[in-house]
């Protein structure tokens, strides 16, 4: 299958191992992955902020260079979110409206793509070590995708997960939240980093780069030595 | 920056980096989602239950102006006198007239987050007259003179402790830690109230329309009381709590009680269809209805938020919310607070004074994950984020997504933008987190991750 990656525009610059491994593990299975370059941004910071015509502007263009693709697959669940529930709202009634609807139909989040789409559950990865899932939350209640990464992690070898106490909260994130609301977001971010810890982990593993580089950020802060890393890492671990 | 939104930043900043509260929120709130799953795996399904609750709401809200004549007729049939409220002070100028021609001094009151949204309290006591709440929780923030801090667990911030100090200064009851001693305090306080009140005032949690009745559910009695005692009865309650038919109770108690509080079904469960009748051996001589607009149908104008009508104050999205057990329910400022509140303040208060509700939020949607009747909560704080922008767009935050979209748009600027960055990030090091850190809202408490030395798009073109 020919796939076409989505890589958010954080990804990009802060996690390009996390493509990087959707890639190599994509190419793995015998898929041939396509990315359009000029492909930046799917226009969330702006559609959360209330700017839905300067959102539009973005998305527009997202739909145009990803309209031949046959399957688009997205690092992160909340990008997924955005293109696949969201640009059909922002478009309704509009003569994108129908674009909008075919992507959303054809666009995927990594863990989900590769389980409910592919049916693969086992990458043959090997990661010993144990670990702890946060389930981001866009991935979790817009795309209602709670099974697939636990799923993959439950075939990695050696690897032990223990779930979290409150595994589905929100780590406080929130995209435009963290910086209009700091001591909001900071709080909910320290309820989250405890929880991880007291799972006596040795990674917070999520497949939502947004989330792992807010954990990491409180992290590293804190001096903590837990570390944050993406699925896909771990799955393209041999 | 308007005052209320300053007021806002400041007590969520002081609440949040509470410790104390935080582990106290989160001890309460953990013992409620240990029952609430219990009583949840006790339905043949809660999914469809909520599908259910969701539709029965919808029918209400569809055809609410006949579900509320029939419901007004078969009050006003058995006696009752149904009052129509526009607005807050129509409301409470009916209420004060009441109470003024029964010349009464002293009036009980169940629980009524409707009475809190009117400021009735405040109104009835300005007037000179003695307001006395009866729920326990009301009681306590009552003689604290604070505003409930969770629209079902009013006292949920305080401790024994503190609550025992309370009653010991304002009662002079003697210290103590044990709950029930506590309560039997409040008790004994209150039952010489019931006595000498002349009028009770109760909120609703459902009108049915098919019967004309008031339903009330609580779990302390006191709400039968504030009702059968007093000689005059009055009920102040929102138009949206309309339930179409009697039978749509089986489904809603047991719900409300659920999700609201983790509970089969509550204590106590009432129906009020109008005064007391010859031959009845109680029950209020006298029985008033007041329905209380206050901007509700200007909601149910809104084809997209309509579905925030269905609300049953349950409190169950307050209980998930993770801003909420952050920053607690007074930081709201507002009757309701918690998600529910976020959504509807712009409504009821005004968009533009309230519209820093809906973006204090991570849009995290475990609000509308629990919500029984299915409410697009989370949606609807994007919705209000839009019309707030619309209406009153903040100009350097709409010139700053124009660039945004330029830049994103175009590879080339973007570049630019990736270089920039780079270089930038040794020199961010040299104010990092101080006052001149153009990133220090982010920065004060986190570490910013630094740009790959080799970014995804980089590597890409490498490989082909």
């Amino acid at each position: 299958m020919k796939v076409t990656l989505f890589i958010p525009c954080f990804v990009d610059l802060c996690f390009p191992q996390v493509g990087m491994s959707m890639v190599s593990i994509l190419e793995r299975l015998g898929h041939q992955v396509a990315f359009h370059e000029d492909v930046i941004c799917c226009g969330q910071p702006a559609f959360n902020s209330g700017f839905w015509e300067e959102t539009r502007v973005v998305a527009r263009k997202v739909l145009q260079r990803l309209e031949s693709s046959d399957a688009v697959v997205i690092a992160s669940g909340s990008c997924g979110a955005m293109m696949k529930v969201f640009y059909p709202e922002i478009f309704a009634n509009t003569p994108e409206a129908p674009a909008a609807r075919a992507l959303a139909d054809k666009c995927f989040e990594f863990s989900e793509f590769l389980v409910n789409r592919l049916g693969v559950t086992d990458l043959g990865a090997r990661f010993p070590a144990k670990v702890t899932f946060h389930d981001g939350c866009h991935g979790l209640r817009e795309l209602g995708a709670k099974k697939p990464a636990r799923t993959l992690l439950s075939h990695v070898k050696d690897l032990t997960l223990i779930e979290m106490k409150d595994a589905e909260t929100c780590c406080g994130f929130g995209g435009t939240f963290a910086a209009k609301f700091p001591m909001i977001s900071t709080a909910m971010g320290e309820v989250k980093c405890l929880s991880a810890q007291d799972t006596g982990a040795d990674y917070i593993v999520s497949n939502d780069s947004s989330c792992l580089m807010h954990v990491q950020g409180l992290l590293d802060r804190q001096g903590k030595t837990v570390k944050t890393i993406h699925l896909a890492e771990i799955l393209a671990h041999a | 920056m308007s005052e209320i939104l300053k007021q806002f930043k400041i007590q969520a900043t002081k609440v949040a980096s509470d410790l104390r509260h935080r582990a106290l929120i989160q001890t309460a709130l953990g013992k409620y989602e240990v029952q609430r799953d219990r009583r949840k795996a006790a339905f043949q399904s809660w999914e469809e239950a909520r599908q259910v609750a969701a539709e029965t709401k919808w029918e209400a809200m569809q055809s609410l102006d006949q579900h509320l004549i029939s419901f007004v007729s078969k009050l006003e049939a058995r006696g009752t006198h149904v009052h129509w409220a526009s607005n807050g002070i129509q409301a409470r100028d009916i209420i004060l007239n009441i109470i003024r021609e029964k010349k009464a001094r002293c009036i009980i009151k169940s629980k009524a987050m409707t009475a809190e949204e009117i400021h009735l309290n405040e109104a009835m006591e300005k007037e000179g007259y003695e307001v006395v709440e009866s729920d326990l929780g009301e009681f306590i923030v009552q003689l604290r003179k604070e505003a409930p801090y969770h629209i079902v667990f009013p006292a949920m911030h305080l401790t024994r402790d503190e609550i025992s100090d309370l009653f010991h200064r304002e009662l002079g009851s003697a210290q103590t830690s044990d709950p029930e001693e506590l309560t039997m305090i409040a008790r004994r306080a209150l039952r010489k109230k019931y006595i000498t009140a002349d009028i009770g005032i109760t909120g609703a949690n459902f009108a049915i329309a098919e019967t004309g009745m008031v339903s009330i559910t609580e779990n302390e009695g006191n709400a039968r009381l504030t009702a059968a005692l007093p000689k005059t009865m009055i009920s102040l309650l929102g138009i949206e709590k309309v339930l179409p038919r009697m039978a749509d109770l089986a489904l809603f108690l047991p719900m409300l009680a659920t999700a609201g509080a983790g509970q089969p079904i509550t204590c106590y469960n009432s129906l009020y269809g109008g005064p007391r009748r010859p031959g009845e051996v109680d029950g209020p001589e006298e029985y008033h209805v007041v329905l209380l607009d206050n901007r509700r149908t200007e909601l149910l104008a809104d084809a997209e938020q309509r579905d925030a009508l269905h609300c049953i104050r349950c409190g169950a999205c307050l209980n998930v919310c993770p801003i909420y057990r952050n920053v607690g329910g007074h930081t709201y400022g507002t009757t309701y607070s918690g998600p529910i509140g976020s959504v509807i303040t712009p409504h009821l208060r005004g968009l533009q004074d309230w519209k820093h509700l809906s973006s204090a939020s991570s849009l995290c949607g475990a609000c509308t994950e629990t919500c029984p009747v299915k409410i697009n909560l989370h949606h609807h704080l994007l919705h209000n984020r839009r019309n707030a922008a619309v209406q009153n767009p903040n100009r350097l935050e709409q010139l700053a997504f124009r660039i945004f979209g330029r830049v994103m748009n175009s590879l080339a600027t973007y570049r630019v933008m990736r270089t920039a960055a780079r270089w930038l990030h040794p020199l961010h090091g040299l104010v990092k987190g101080g006052p001149l850190d153009p990133a220090r809202a982010w920065t004060k408490t986190r570490e910013l991750a630094p740009v790959a030395p080799k970014t995804f798009r980089e590597q890409w073109k490498n490989r082909t």
